[in-house]
């Protein structure tokens, strides 16, 4: 390696220092970066929810609707809410891999605001919820879908999509925090989402189902998220149904944060 | 560096030059490991501190600790004049660290993950720019720069690591285990900077597993070994208390090995050692003189010699001769 050149052993000195605010902004310019310089991960983001939209669609739909064009409708929102839950698995990976990688190391090494990491990490959520989102409803579109409640509807449902990945993201990162391996993260995570997702009203109506699993349902936070969801879309949401479905995402925020916080402080 | 002897510094009060880092009865637990036992430390502003020793001595909770990323659970500590544990932002202002392993985010290019700190520091706009674009001509990186760190070798992530931590120029610098995993040529590399930082008034305080790269580098050495400190002193001080050189002999035939070990120690009155393997024996030999005279003694008794030679003592060696035994491999591994 060359000499280091003399004039970068010139006392630099610290400018300013910055808000708090840029230091998050500093992130969230790092999370857009992450999606540039690996768009494959968005192949990712929306491959599963496009196959699932098209499996139900064309093979089931007719059986479980009547017809596809009913079922695709009935689906669409469902498959939206099933999209942002497995998808708020990445922060986690992502905290999971900073912190095996040591990047957290010199992150809390700076004199920077200690929580300014975690706002990049939420911009970087909001991203994927909104491109996945908006391809996934574009297929939809493509197929047939129609939202009743028009660009109201959809913009209501975003924002409560993103409430909802705000909420379930916090298990990944408390995850995230625990475990150095980002797979692990997946895997583990995956053990507690699967049933809630898949035993839900996202596919099916839960009345078709056996006594003993329609009493499960009915009172799964996943179904309430899509019931509301499917409210939003259509322009027929009660303000009840739009609160039932934020409940879960309040606790987990409510139970998890401090839990973060305290396992991201502590040594 | 003064060549006084291995006593304890005087503490910060009557020093005359002040101290980067003031350090006293530093302890972590973690668990039912005592990971640092009572550390006491004294750096000098603008020197070159190593801290030696093997894997799962303390090296790099020490380094975590003074970098406020782990708080002791008892002791003190100074930091550029700053308390480690009231004032964790001031010190974080004048202290840089680059960890074991590059900490940097493998799907940025060099220069973004440049940016990002150079942001994260205030700068704004083009100076940010300009800083990051300044560092990567500085380390050679520039034609690299644009290109993400994941397709850089060992040695270009080390170097954009140690330039990560110059975004604003360290009272500190804290390097652990700098040169670990690299090959020699850009361990050269490595020190040349290192020196040039000490050069330019940046306290240097690093940890390594190899004496030759303590000896090549620091001012001052601080020896420990299960969390505690065991010797303290420049390298002519350990090298005078260890002894400068080391006879290493393998006889030809291993069924000698007694015997040209009894013979080794009777002529130079110091303890033999013999290698993992048992086929070579070391000591200390206080000079080429005494050292000639034992091989011939050995050649006289009739053991022929497959190899021998005159060199530096190794980590094992300098722990034998401070602690009177040896770091057996088994020991290291054991150890986290």
């Amino acid at each position: 390696m060359s000499e280091v050149s003399p004039a970068i052993l010139d006392t630099v000195q610290r400018p300013a220092a910055p808000s708090a605010f840029s230091n998050a902004l500093v992130f969230g310019w790092r999370a857009v970066l992450k999606f540039r310089h690996v768009p494959e991960q968005l192949f990712d983001l929306v491959m599963t929810p496009l196959m699932f939209t098209l499996l139900f669609t064309f093979v089931f739909g007719g059986a479980l609707a009547g017809s596809t064009g009913d079922y695709l409708q009935f689906f669409l929102p469902g498959i939206l809410v099933q999209t942002v839950v497995f998808n708020s698995v990445y922060s986690g990976m992502g905290l999971s891999t900073d912190l095996s990688k040591g990047l957290f190391e010199r992150f809390r090494s700076l004199p920077i605001w200690s929580l300014a990491p975690f706002a990049g990490l939420m911009v970087g959520d909001v991203l994927r919820h909104l491109i996945a989102g908006l391809i996934i409803l574009g297929v939809g579109l493509v197929l047939g879908y129609r939202p009743e409640a028009g660009l109201a509807g959809v913009v209501f449902s975003f924002l409560l999509l993103f409430a909802i990945g705000f909420g379930v993201g916090w298990i990944f990162l408390v995850l995230g925090l625990l475990i150095r391996t980002p797979m692990t993260v997946m895997t583990i995570g995956f053990t507690f989402i699967f049933p809630l997702v898949f035993a839900s009203n996202i596919m099916v109506r839960p009345q078709t189902m056996p006594g003993w699993l329609e009493a499960f349902v009915v009172r799964n936070p996943v179904s309430h998220m899509t019931t509301a969801l499917r409210g939003l879309m259509a322009g027929s949401a009660t303000a009840a149904e739009v609160l039932l479905a934020l409940l879960a995402p309040a606790v987990l925020t409510v139970l998890l944060a401090p839990v973060v916080l305290w396992l991201y402080r502590r040594n | 560096m003064n060549d006084t002897a291995l006593a304890r510094r005087p503490a910060t009060k009557g020093e005359t030059a002040p101290l980067a880092i003031s350090a006293r009865g530093l302890v972590k637990h973690f668990g039912d490991v005592r990971a640092l036992d009572g550390i006491d430390l004294d750096v000098p502003r603008g020197t070159i501190f190593a801290i030696l020793g093997p894997n799962g001595a303390g090296k790099t909770t020490l380094i975590r600790l003074l970098a406020t990323l782990l708080s002791p659970d008892a002791g003190s500590a100074t930091v550029m004049g700053h308390d480690l544990v009231a004032e964790p932002q001031a010190v974080r202002a004048a202290i840089a660290l680059t960890g074991q392993f590059a900490s940097l985010d493998e799907d940025l290019t060099g220069r973004e993950n440049l940016l990002m700190l150079a942001r994260l520091w205030g700068f704004r706009g083009r100076a940010a720019r300009q800083r990051a674009d300044a560092l990567l001509a500085a380390f050679d990186l520039s034609d690299a720069g644009r290109k993400q760190v994941s397709a850089y070798s060992g040695g270009m992530r080390r170097r954009l690591d140690i330039a990560a931590s110059l975004i604003v120029t360290p009272g500190i610098l804290f390097l652990d285990e700098p040169t670990t995993g690299l090959d020699p040529k850009a361990r050269q590399g490595v020190w040349r900077m290192i020196r040039q930082l000490a050069r330019a008034g940046v306290t240097v305080l690093l940890t390594t597993q190899y004496l030759e790269e303590a000896d090549q580098l620091a001012a001052r050495i601080a020896v420990i070994d299960h969390g505690r400190k065991i010797a303290e002193g420049t390298s002519r001080e350990l090298k005078a208390q260890i002894g400068s050189g080391f006879l290493h002999v393998a006889p030809a035939d291993q069924a000698h090995l007694d015997k040209a070990a009894a013979i080794l120690e009777a002529r130079l009155g110091n303890p033999v050692q013999r290698s993992a393997e048992g086929a070579q024996l070391s000591v200390v030999a206080a000079s080429a003189q005494v050292a000639n005279e034992a091989l011939s003694a050995l050649l006289a008794a009739g053991i022929d010699l497959a190899d021998f030679s005159m060199g530096s003592p190794s980590l094992d060696e300098v722990f034998f001769a401070l602690t009177g035994q040896g770091l057996d491999e088994e020991e290291r591994e054991q150890r986290p």
